[in-house]
């Protein structure tokens, strides 16, 4: 055993998959520790925030203030405030007005305004110019006369009584800051937030630890009747042989996500726990376990030391346990790493369809993806709502089959490069 | 040509058998569901309506209409006998359709996209793999790793890259439907052309899909040949390396043939979920509305002729490979 587990740990492919799916289980694991917010809490109110660090801006103005002259600071100020449109806008008059249109650089905007204030006459007119247009730019520069001041902003509140504003005294200048760490309310979302407002990068672990144990389920439901009924099958032969296999064939050719629809929509949206789900796939994918075992069992049942073992008067519970099942627990291990990364495939598989676990309880992968797609995040753009969650399922299936393949060189040298 | 008919024989007979037994499944499964379809849909109709006794009126006449209300076995036998004249009786979630209309929209769109699209993923990544186990060296270290991890990745997940790639970013083909939804079908070349622009990222997909899976395991099989004695031997008598490479590729390609046949099953199922990403109007589609609908004539008819397709494709395949393997003329002696 301990030879076994050496060698298996020489294969570098084993080790590659091995590390991926261990780090994906101690995030799983360590994550929830960490951060205890509730995976289906609804915390935004709206859909796909997309990710990054969101300060309280009410918090922020009763912060200490610290005041810090940086030099790009009000170029940067303006540069967010401008948009691309409105550069757009500034170039073609100015174009207009005369200017060769290599001097201009729209994504320079210091550069820009420059030329702008230059140039920029609200009496010019230019040929073909509507007055919509000649209002729209009148507006402009008013506009940006307001972005390049450099007066704070005062706050003010409602008196509660006769509805007037009143200056709080307090005035926010350019240059005032305030640190992070010191205001209240900070909640960094990684991730963003779903279609539901919740944060996605929880609810990514919690969803994946929940798909994890579905794979889980489903792989060992799975792999214990295909081994049970290959075992039978293939020892003892005959009439049970007979029957077994004429199930198995009919399973392989019926195709098994028909079953798994037919059966999940049969349980009903109500019924339909994470655990149901994962029997069901389970239920509907050991046709393959249960015919490789039965091939390797017929290929063992009249070794010598089965014979010795048949004459020695022990039982076939014993023979089955003692003699046969050794010889094919390393094809069941990784039939069984295979099952599992399958039945995460299945269940996400399913979820697409609508006949996914209960929406309500719990996540899982299939469920986000599912609901990514009902709000059209892939053709929004909220690349945060989809990416990481198939870049999961992509990471756990490939380091399951990278197992199995590290495996399956270590128990079958011919297959060694 | 007697051994061929035995052989045909068998193959017809193990068909009609799965069929029976699929085309019951079919028929329970659905209705084991707890809640009343037609409940559903009376209170959806009823909406506004404030006499009771008119919406029990309504509730009766639908039942009636659908034959709930008789006996598990009694609505088998009416099943069976609506089947035989392609009567799938009403969809309940596009009530006025029969499921007939809705699948036959349906059907045609799913047949166009899938089956060329799993024969051209086929050939292409049986190619690939034979390649990579001749050539070996820089083709193999570079096909093989992609093969193995586009082989695990899911078939949605494929359709979302595809979609995001070529449909959202650099704009090259539209992103959902199977024609402009501003057309009625006809046959103008502006409708074809739709078509074929339309066709394209769900027909990748599933392409890029099944070539993943076609390729390892033709590489193994080709590795397997390419050691085997006979190999050695012609090499020994002076053969031509390429006439070896030839019989080579036959005999690992035999495999491949039946494993086409047993795989075809779990592409379709990729595929289909691959129709539901890009909303393509094909049985995926119609499937996931029969879902949302809580639809089970729909579903059952949908599931049914999805079992068909892929059963039957299961037996030409069958078929096709006995003629190709002169094995199966051997086996049949005995």
């Amino acid at each position: 055993m301990k030879h076994i587990i050496q060698q298996v740990f020489h294969s570098g492919k084993f080790i590659v998959g091995f590390v991926i799916l261990a780090a994906v289980l101690l995030i799983v694991i360590v994550y929830p520790l960490l951060i205890k917010d509730a995976p289906l809490a609804i915390i935004g109110q709206g859909t796909f925030f997309p990710p990054g660090t969101y300060v309280n801006a009410y918090d922020s103005l009763g912060s200490p203030k610290y005041i810090l002259n940086l030099e790009h600071a009000a170029a940067k100020r303006i540069a967010s405030k401008l948009s691309d449109d409105d550069r757009l806008a500034m170039q073609e008059w100015l174009v207009a007005a005369g200017i060769p249109e290599n001097e201009i650089d729209i994504s320079n905007t210091e550069q820009l305004l420059r030329q702008w204030e230059n140039h920029y006459d609200p009496q010019t007119n230019i040929a073909g110019m509507t007055n919509a247009k000649r209002n729209y730019y009148i507006r402009l520069n008013a506009s940006l006369k307001g972005l390049l001041s450099t007066e704070g902003a005062i706050i003010a509140v409602k008196n509660a009584d006769t509805g007037a504003l009143e200056e709080t005294g307090d005035v926010v200048a350019q240059s005032d800051y305030v640190n992070i760490g010191q205001v209240a309310n900070v909640r960094r979302l990684p991730l963003g937030t779903d279609n539901f407002g919740r944060d996605v990068l929880t609810e990514l672990v919690a969803a994946t630890r929940v798909s994890l144990q579905i794979g889980f389920v489903a792989g060992i439901v799975a792999t214990l009747i295909g081994l049970t009924l290959g075992l039978l099958s293939g020892y003892i032969g005959g009439l049970v042989d007979d029957g077994i296999m004429f199930i198995t064939n009919l399973f392989t050719v019926i195709p098994s996500f028909v079953l798994l629809i037919l059966i999940s929509f049969s349980i009903g949206q109500e019924k339909r726990g994470a655990v149901t789900v994962a029997v069901v796939i389970g239920f509907t994918s050991w046709v393959w376990t249960a015919r490789a075992v039965r091939a390797q069992v017929i290929s063992l049942r009249n070794r010598d030391h089965v014979n010795l073992s048949k004459l020695s008067g022990h039982s076939l519970v014993y023979i089955i346990f003692a003699d046969i099942l050794p010889y094919v627990a390393s094809y069941v291990v990784m039939a069984l790493i295979l099952q599992i990364s399958s039945g995460i495939l299945a269940e996400a598989g399913l979820s697409i369809l609508g006949l996914g676990p209960k929406t309500t309880e719990v996540p899982t992968l299939g469920l986000m993806m599912n609901w990514a797609m009902i709000y059209q995040a892939p053709v929004l753009g909220k690349w945060w709502a989809y990416l990481p969650v198939l870049v999961t399922i992509a990471l756990i299936t490939f380091s399951m089959n990278l197992m199995n393949t590290g495996l399956d060189q270590v128990f079958n040298p011919a297959l060694r490069d | 040509m007697e051994r061929y008919r035995k052989y045909f024989l068998n193959k017809l007979s193990w068909f009609l058998i799965t069929f029976v037994c699929a085309f019951i499944l079919n028929f329970i499964l659905p209705r084991l569901m707890p809640g009343d379809p037609v409940a559903a849909i009376v209170s959806r109709m009823a909406q506004g309506m404030s006499n009771a006794t008119g919406v029990q009126a309504i509730y009766q006449q639908y039942t009636e209409l659908f034959g709930t209300n008789k006996p598990l076995l009694q609505q088998f036998f009416i099943y069976v006998n609506n089947v035989l004249h392609g009567n799938f009786g009403f969809s309940l979630s596009q009530y006025t359709r029969t499921v007939a209309d809705v699948l036959g929209a349906s059907i045609w769109w799913t047949i166009c996209l899938q089956f060329p699209a799993i024969i051209v993923g086929w050939l292409i990544g049986n190619t690939l793999g034979a390649l990579a186990a001749y050539r070996k060296g820089g083709f193999d270290k570079i096909i093989m790793p992609i093969s193995i991890f586009v082989s695990n990745f899911p078939a949605f997940g494929m359709a979302i890259i595809l979609l995001v790639i070529f449909g959202v970013g650099l704009k090259w083909f539209p992103t959902s439907g199977g024609y402009g939804f501003d057309l009625i079908p006809n046959f103008s070349w502006k409708f074809i052309w739709s078509v074929i622009v339309h066709y394209q990222l769900p027909f990748w997909s599933i392409v890029l899909i099944s070539i993943g899976g076609q390729a390892i395991g033709m590489r193994s099989m080709s590795i397997y040949e390419l050691n085997a004695d006979y190999v050695k031997y012609a090499r020994f008598m002076g053969i031509k390396d390429r006439k070896i490479i030839g019989y080579v590729f036959r005999n690992a390609m035999l495999p491949q043939i039946t494993g086409l046949a047993l795989s075809i099953g779990t592409m379709v199922g990729g595929a289909l979920v691959a129709e539901i990403i890009f909303s393509y109007p094909g049985l995926g589609f119609t499937l996931l509305n029969g879902v949302m609908g809580q639809d089970y004539p729909l579903i059952s008819a949908s599931t049914l002729i999805i079992t068909v397709m892929v059963l039957s494709a299961n037996f030409i395949i069958e078929i096709l490979y006995g003629i190709i393997d002169p094995r199966i003329k051997a086996a049949q002696a005995d």
